[in-house]
Parts: C-alpha cells; sequence; structure tokens
C-alpha cells in the first residue's frame, strides 16, 4: 500500500507525516514523531489513556486514522504546559497526589483540558461523568476529581 | 555496621509532610517513559501466536511458512526455550507458560511468537504458523475441577499435604490446614451457627499498562532488558535461569510502571523476547495487546469457600472452620494456602481451623493481586460474622469488637501478634460519623475488616553526598506509587536535611545489590530501612570527616539537626558543619561520602483496616450504586500521607470494582469471553463517589520509624462490606461475587417466589 501524505497542526507546530491507510492517530504520535507522552491502554477506545484533543474535542486517538488528522489541529500532553510553566491542571494533579503510577495522567489532563474550556465551572457530577472514558486503576479517582475542582477554581480566579 | 530498627518513637520534621513528588513532572508532561516508550537501534516488533483452545495438545508446529515471510527475522516455539528449570516446578511453570511446551493449557496461552521489522509483517507470518492440536476435555470451574468426572489436567500433579499419599493424579495439587484448639468442642458451646457457600469470580488487576518490554541479546553473551516490572531483579534471575544467560551479564532496567497491584511480579513475555533477540541477533521489543494481557497474564483466583462460625449467647465465637478452594491456573502455587492463612485473622479465637485446596483449571496461570487471596476469605468470613451478629442480635461492629485481635493474641494462622490495628480501627469505625449517619431508601449499609501480612526482605540501598551536600538515594525497589517521595522524605528525616535536597532514583540491576520486588507492601517499609541504615552510615562517616577538619576526637563529634557537632566547650566555640561544609571538604579528609546498605528487613508489622460502605440498590433492575464509603486502616507510621490516603482510596475502589462488576466469563468452549475493558467493566470516574480515609497510626516496633506497609490491605475489606450492604439493602444474603445486577435481581425474585 502506498503512502498518505498528511499535513496537520500539532501543539501550534505544522507537522507533514506520511502513513499507511490503517495507521492510527496514536500509531503516528508514537511510533513517527516520537510523542510518547500519548499512551496506548487498550487500542479499542475503552480506556482513554491515548485522550488528545482534535479541533477542540477529545478524542482517542487510537480510534482515529492517522489520514484523519489531515487539515485539523490536534494538541497533545507534550503541548499543555507553557514553556516551563506548567498548565493549571498539571500543577493540580501534582499537588492533589492526583497520580500514582501516572499512566493514565496524560489522558486525564487532555480530557480535564476539554471540560475546563467548555465549563469553567463544573459540578462534581459533570467532572466526573465527563471523566468517565478515562480509566485510572490506582487513585479511585478521588484526588483527580479534586485536582481538577481546584485547577478549575484557579483558572476562574477563585484562588491565589 | 550492626543497625538497630527498633523504633525510636522519635518526633518528626520531613515525615508526615506532603511534598510534591519528584516525578510528577515527568508524568504530567509526558515525559516519563513506560514499558512501551523505550526504542533501540534496529529494534524488531514480537508478536504472540496464542492459542484459542482452553486445553489441546500441541502435536505439532510448523513455522516454514512464516519464515520465508519478507521482514521476518526470528520465530520462537518452546523449542528455542530448552528446558534448564532443573525439577524447580515454580521455574518450569514460568518456562511453560511464556511458551507452551506439550499442551496448550488455557485460551490465550502463547505457542510461537515472531521478531519482525514491523508489525504487519509479525502479523502476517503470525497467521503462517501451522499448529495441529489435538483437543482435550477442558475445565474452568473451581468447583467442577474437583469432581470425580472432571478432566485430569496433569499427569503429574498428584494432591500434596495429605495422608496417605495420594496415588492418583488429581486437580487439587496440595491441600493445606491452619489452626488451633479443638472446633468439634468449640461448636458444641455455640448457641448460634452461620454456615454458608460463597463464590467469586476472577479477576484482573487491570492496570492500564500492558506488559512491555524491550530485550537485546548480544553475540558477547551480554543482554539488556527494559522492562515494565514491579522488580526487576527477580526479573533477571529468573530470564537469566530460563535463557542460561549468567546472571551478572543480564542487566535489567525497570522503566515507569503504569500500574502491576502484584500482576507485575510474575515473568510473562520477557523470556520470549529474550530468545528472539538471541536468534535475530537485534533488540525486540515485545508489547502486549489488552486483549493479550486479559486472556495470558494476571488473573486473581476464582474460588468456592465454605465457612461455618458458632458463637454463645454472650457474642463469643466459640469456633470457626472455613474450607477454601481457590483456582491456580494450570500450575500448582500457593494461592488457598494464603487464603486459608488469612481468612481469621482478625478475631482472637479458641478454636479455628482452615483448610486451603489449590485447584487445577484450564485457566490463565493465577498472579498476585495487591493482598493476593486475602479478598474471597476477607468476603466469606465476614459474611458470616455479619449474619452471625444478626442472628444472636448484635450489632456488627460491637459483634466483631468482642471478638477482635490484639496484642498477645494467636492468630489463626500461627504467629502472636505484637501490637496491632484491628482493634482501634473498628472503635475508630464505631465513633465515625458514617456509622450513624441516615440510610434514603433502598439503601443498606455494610462492613468488614480486613488483614494482610506486609512483607520485608531482601533490600540494598546506596546513599551518596554530592560535592554540593545534596543527596541521591538509589533504591532497588520499583517505585510504583509514590515512593521515591517517601523514601526522600525518609532520607532528609535522617540526614536533618531538606526534602528539596534529595534525588531519589531506581538503580538498575547492574548498578545496585539484589532486591526483592515491590510487593507484599514492603516498598516503603524496607527500603525505608535500608535508606536510614544508610543514612545513618553516612553520617558516621561525616563525623568522622568532622573530627578530621577540626582535628579533635571522633568521640567529641555528634550529629543533631543535619549537622556535625562539638561537643562541650574544651574545643572551644566551634561552629557546626553542615553536611554541605563536609561534603565541600570531602576531597581532602578521606574522599567520596557514600552510606551504603544492605539489609533483610524483618518485622513487618501485620496490617488492618475496616471499611464502612453505603449502596443504593435499585429493586427494578438489581443496579447498585456506592454512596458512600469509608476507609479506616493503621499505617503505623504515615510518611507522605497523601499518598497513604492514594493507597487506601485505590484499594478500596479496585474492591468495589471486583465487588459488583468485574469477572473473567468463560463460554462452554473454555474461552474467555470479555477480554477487553468494553466487557470487563471496571470502575470508572462516574461509578464512584468520594472515599473518605482516616490514617490510623498504631507504630511498628520493628521499624525505627513505626512504619508498616500500607499498599494492599485496602482491597481486603470491600468484597465482603458490599456484600453486606447489599444483603441489608435488599433482605436477602448475598453470597456470590460480584454482586452485579443480575445476581441480585435473581435473588430478590428468588426472595419473591
Amino acid at each position: 500500500m502506498s503512502s498518505i501524505a498528511v499535513a496537520t497542526i500539532i501543539n501550534d507546530d505544522k507537522v507533514e507525516f506520511l502513513c499507511q491507510p490503517d495507521e492510527t492517530l496514536l500509531d503516528i504520535l508514537r511510533n513517527r514523531l516520537g510523542l510518547m507522552g500519548t499512551k496506548e491502554g487498550c487500542g479499542t477506545g475503552d480506556c482513554g489513556a491515548c485522550s488528545t484533543i482534535m479541533d477542540g474535542r477529545v478524542v482517542c486517538s487510537c480510534l482515529v486514522l492517522g489520514a484523519e488528522a489531515q487539515g485539523r489541529t490536534i494538541e497533545t500532553i507534550e503541548g499543555m504546559a507553557n514553556g516551563s510553566k506548567l498548565h493549571p491542571l498539571q500543577r493540580k494533579f501534582i499537588e492533589h497526589a492526583a497520580l500514582q503510577c501516572g499512566i493514565c495522567t496524560p489522558g486525564f489532563l487532555m480530557a480535564a483540558k476539554a471540560l475546563l474550556e467548555v465549563n469553567p465551572n463544573p459540578t462534581e457530577t459533570q467532572i466526573r461523568f465527563w471523566l468517565a472514558g478515562n480509566l485510572c486503576r490506582c487513585t479511585g479517582y478521588d484526588k483527580i476529581v479534586r485536582a481538577v475542582q481546584d485547577a478549575a477554581a484557579e483558572i476562574r480566579g477563585e484562588t491565589t | 555496621m550492626s543497625f538497630d530498627a527498633t523504633n525510636s518513637s522519635k518526633s518528626f520534621k520531613s515525615v508526615g509532610t506532603r511534598p510534591l513528588r519528584p516525578d510528577g513532572v515527568d508524568k504530567v508532561t509526558g515525559r516519563a517513559r513506560y514499558g512501551a516508550d523505550f526504542n533501540m537501534p534496529g529494534q524488531l516488533v514480537a508478536r504472540v501466536l496464542r492459542s484459542k483452545h482452553a486445553h489441546a495438545k500441541i502435536k505439532s508446529i510448523d513455522t516454514s511458512r512464516a519464515e520465508t515471510v519478507k521482514g521476518v527475522k526470528a520465530v520462537v516455539t518452546a523449542a528455542d526455550l530448552p528446558d534448564l528449570t532443573d525439577g524447580d516446578p515454580a521455574l518450569f511453570a514460568v518456562l511453560d507458560n511464556c511458551m507452551a511446551r506439550n499442551k496448550a493449557m488455557y485460551d490465550g496461552h502463547a505457542i510461537a511468537a515472531v521478531a519482525a521489522i514491523d508489525e504487519k509483517a509479525a502479523k502476517a507470518a503470525l497467521k503462517l504458523i501451522a499448529v495441529d492440536y489435538e483437543i482435550l476435555p477442558h475445565v474452568t470451574d473451581v468447583d467442577a475441577a474437583t469432581l470425580p468426572d472432571a478432566p485430569v489436567l496433569n499427569e503429574a500433579i498428584f494432591t500434596q499435604g495429605v495422608e496417605p499419599k495420594s496415588t492418583r493424579p488429581s486437580n487439587i495439587a496440595n491441600r493445606t490446614e491452619f489452626g488451633h484448639g479443638d472446633v468439634d468442642v468449640g461448636f458444641s458451646h455455640a448457641d448460634s451457627v452461620v454456615e454458608r457457600s460463597y463464590k467469586t469470580e476472577q479477576t484482573h488487576q487491570g492496570y492500564i499498562e500492558p506488559h512491555a518490554c524491550v530485550a537485546n541479546c548480544n553475540p558477547d553473551g551480554t543482554a539488556e532488558l527494559w522492562v515494565c516490572t514491579q522488580g526487576h531483579f527477580v526479573y533477571r534471575q529468573v530470564c537469566a535461569d530460563l535463557l542460561g544467560i549468567e546472571v551478572s551479564k543480564l542487566r535489567v532496567t525497570s522503566s515507569e510502571i503504569g500500574g502491576g497491584f502484584g500482576g507485575k511480579t510474575h515473568v510473562w513475555t520477557e523470556p520470549v523476547a529474550l530468545a528472539l533477540s538471541r536468534k535475530a541477533n537485534r533488540p525486540v521489543k515485545l508489547v502486549m495487546s489488552r486483549d493479550e494481557v486479559f486472556r495470558a497474564s494476571g488473573p486473581t483466583s476464582a474460588t468456592s469457600i465454605d465457612v461455618k462460625i458458632g458463637a454463645n449467647k454472650d457474642g463469643i465465637i466459640t469456633a470457626a472452620t472455613a474450607t477454601l478452594r481457590y483456582t491456580s491456573g494450570p500450575y500448582a502455587d500457593m494461592w488457598a494456602e494464603l487464603g486459608a492463612m488469612t481468612s481469621f485473622a482478625c478475631y482472637d479465637l479458641e478454636n479455628v481451623k482452615t483448610v486451603g485446596l489449590e485447584v487445577i483449571v484450564n485457566r490463565p496461570k493465577v498472579a498476585a493481586y495487591r493482598a493476593p487471596s486475602a479478598p474471597m476469605a476477607a468476603f466469606a468470613v465476614e459474611s458470616a460474622i455479619d449474619e452471625l451478629a444478626q442472628k444472636i442480635g448484635m450489632n456488627p461492629v460491637d459483634f466483631r469488637i468482642q471478638n477482635v485481635a490484639s496484642e498477645g493474641t494467636q492468630s489463626s494462622y500461627g504467629p502472636i501478634y505484637g501490637p496491632i490495628g484491628i482493634g482501634p480501627t473498628l472503635e475508630a469505625a464505631k465513633a465515625h460519623p458514617h456509622m450513624s449517619a441516615p440510610l434514603g431508601k433502598n439503601q443498606g449499609r455494610g462492613m468488614a475488616c480486613g488483614f494482610w501480612f506486609n512483607f520485608g526482605g531482601q533490600t540494598c540501598t546506596d546513599l551518596n553526598i554530592s560535592a554540593d551536600g545534596t543527596v541521591t538515594i538509589a533504591v532497588g525497589t520499583v517505585d510504583v506509587g509514590g515512593s521515591r517521595a517517601s523514601l526522600s522524605l525518609i532520607a532528609a528525616e535522617e540526614l536533618g536535611l531538606s526534602y528539596d535536597n534529595i534525588k531519589a532514583v531506581v538503580a538498575d540491576t547492574s548498578t545496585l545489590g539484589y532486591n526483592d520486588m515491590t510487593d507484599g507492601s514492603r516498598g516503603t517499609f524496607s527500603t525505608s530501612m535500608a535508606t536510614i541504615s544508610a543514612a545513618r552510615n553516612a553520617i558516621e562517616i561525616m563525623r568522622h570527616r568532622a573530627a578530621l577538619m577540626w582535628d579533635i576526637p571522633l568521640g567529641d563529634v555528634y550529629w543533631e539537626d543535619g549537622h556535625a557537632h562539638a561537643a562541650g566547650t574544651k574545643h572551644g566555640n566551634l561552629a557546626p558543619l553542615s553536611v554541605k561544609d563536609i561534603a565541600a571538604e570531602a576531597g581532602k579528609t578521606g574522599g567520596p561520602i557514600a552510606g551504603h546498605s544492605e539489609l533483610v528487613a524483618d518485622g513487618a508489622g501485620v496490617s488492618f483496616a475496616t471499611h464502612i460502605c453505603d449502596i443504593d440498590v435499585d429493586p427494578e433492575t438489581g443496579s447498585s450504586r456506592v454512596v458512600r464509603y469509608t476507609v479506616i486502616q493503621d499505617a503505623g507510621k504515615a510518611v507522605h500521607p497523601s499518598y497513604v490516603e492514594g493507597q487506601y482510596q485505590g484499594g478500596a475502589a479496585q474492591g468495589i470494582g471486583w465487588a459488583l462488576n468485574e469477572e473473567y466469563i468463560y463460554g462452554e468452549d473454555g474461552r474467555l469471553q470479555n477480554p477487553g475493558f468494553l466487557d470487563y467493566r471496571i470502575p470508572v470516574c462516574s461509578d464512584l463517589p468520594m472515599i473518605d480515609t482516616q490514617i490510623l497510626e498504631i507504630p511498628n516496633p520493628k521499624h525505627p520509624y513505626g512504619v508498616r506497609g500500607v499498599g494492599e490491605t485496602s482491597i481486603v475489606p470491600p468484597l465482603a462490606a458490599i456484600a453486606n450492604a447489599v444483603s441489608n439493602a435488599v433482605g436477602v444474603r448475598m453470597t456470590h461475587i460480584p454482586v452485579s445486577p443480575p445476581r441480585i435481581l435473581a435473588a430478590l425474585t428468588d426472595a419473591k417466589d
């Protein structure tokens, strides 16, 4: 099979790559572009470890074909911090001990970022349902929810 | 230098605080490298061919067509992994499990493997491997496997632990027995008796990171292995033994680990990756798919447990017995034995007897899962305890307190307890606001206790003082959930330095002495002991150096608050020397300063917890929901309380999943029907409430800071706490875990009929 040329924007950079028709965006990110912060937990869209943001929407990148990224804007965990300045969600995840092993963390951060962009003041229930597509086996989610609540409050300017 | 591990009941400056974890930034920015995040030049991709039969003789394997696929560099079968196990049955089980030798013993058993330049070529080659199977009768159910007409799965297994010795092969691999007193006499004194049978289904640890490794065998006889594991030293030993490599020539580096919970204490595919690399003479990367993770790694035992407990009218338990059947997959192991040991550990019993039966079935080789075997035994026992309390008209908390084990109690599995926390956790539960909060309609409250032994084991730590006075500690226990933070706190505490001055790293197998793995809740317990010992050794050296710098006798130098002090006034008014001061002069006073420690960490204090759970059941559908959950557990001393809470919450969440949803479902054909996260449903964020925690600190007398392991016990009570809550909500005793909606609905329907 011949390769397909794809032009896209990833983390504000113009990125072009060649891919096979059956390669997923996850394969492209990890194997062709070296963006290994996006994790594969299942390959079937059930765990959310590969969550990225495509044109403002959270997607499981294992369910997106590389070729579908043509002309799209993609955000991955590698682009979340502003230089050395962590995004409030990243900082709050560390402060609240919202990660143990950390394999699910990039996916959670992507999903939570997308949530706060559409709903800056979510209730606990809204957070829990928005994040229900991301599996964490270590934390029981308690500290993750609290980290998201705290980051949201900070972004809203309610905490110092 | 001798090391005194006795608890000194000191007050703490660093221990007990909540600083940011040192690996936090790496993990929130995607920089942390897990098993699948590592590549080597020239690396091949490996894929494994797995049996689709539950039980089949492998008559022949023809790999010739697979080998001709363009891009394929090596194909291996069991023939490429000759048996070097020298009669060691546990090692042979690992070998046979990683590549089936004569028979496929379960759906998912590895048959052959391919290394190729890319995944496409590897997958194409797998399809061309021709295996001639002779299908054999199978059995996957724990009870069915023990019946006289069950197919005998392994002709070489004769029941161990029975007199007279067994003369016929059996699916019951061994029988173990624990207890004391005379249970017949005890039951004759009982006014009330509860006798019931319980079942639990097989679950998976469900770590989000699939097993992954990169193996590199060099023609000079050396080899490297990058792998996600809970114990790289153990992986090194096992892989070296199976591949015939000298242990020191195999360097194993543990990646960041994306969850293990016991499942990454066992070697699965790593010998296969090494064998492929050896044959292809190139590095080989092998990553399991999620389907493979479910079918061929990890699960815990399915169980069938009979419990009988009697009590007199004063609420004293007069006798207790349990017979526990645990599946172990195709190979003999000790899962039922652990269940038999833990079942009645929370109680002070005059007459107790437990029997463990290890059952061979056509399911994957059972692996440790967080306090392995204890949750199922606790489910059965704590259910019966609750029912007995109801029967004699006592509150379940008071009934447990009445019979609770305490210091000096002879445990049901043998040892006499030192200071333990089960009584205090029960008293805390009794006093907890959760216990008296009102319940809504269709809601029930349950509680349960849990026990885990905790382990210590072989441990080695290096502590190096840098020229600027900052410190690195190289530890050999893999960090599964924040131990680099807790160990840095320990080093800071002992040296009198700031947490920020300490950097903890997990060293590879070639740069540090042997360490047992991170299991048995031993990571922080044992490595903190070695770290304290190493720090004390470094302090001793720094006292010497200070004495040299001051030119005063060593006996006049003492260490306090991170500084060397000159005793008294006879040497004038010498300003104390900091670690930084001493380190700066190290080159002139004897060279680099380091402390080392190699020890066997004895005295892992046993661990107890009590959980309280409220559950809401929809009587129309059988659907249920945990609405409130409280964990109360003894930590000995919580080194980093945030990560102790995290262990409590995480274990509880896993237990909730096990209790309500998770189960391996096998078809009539013996094949696993739900090998994926869609159909094997672990709790998601919207399933759970916040999980409240209460940390008790009953110091472990055999650890300098009083630390006990905290990682595992939290998964022990939830099965029973939830079953008790559901039983109280629906008014029917639930005896089969998971109490999934169909089981609740069936119980409600049965009760109506």
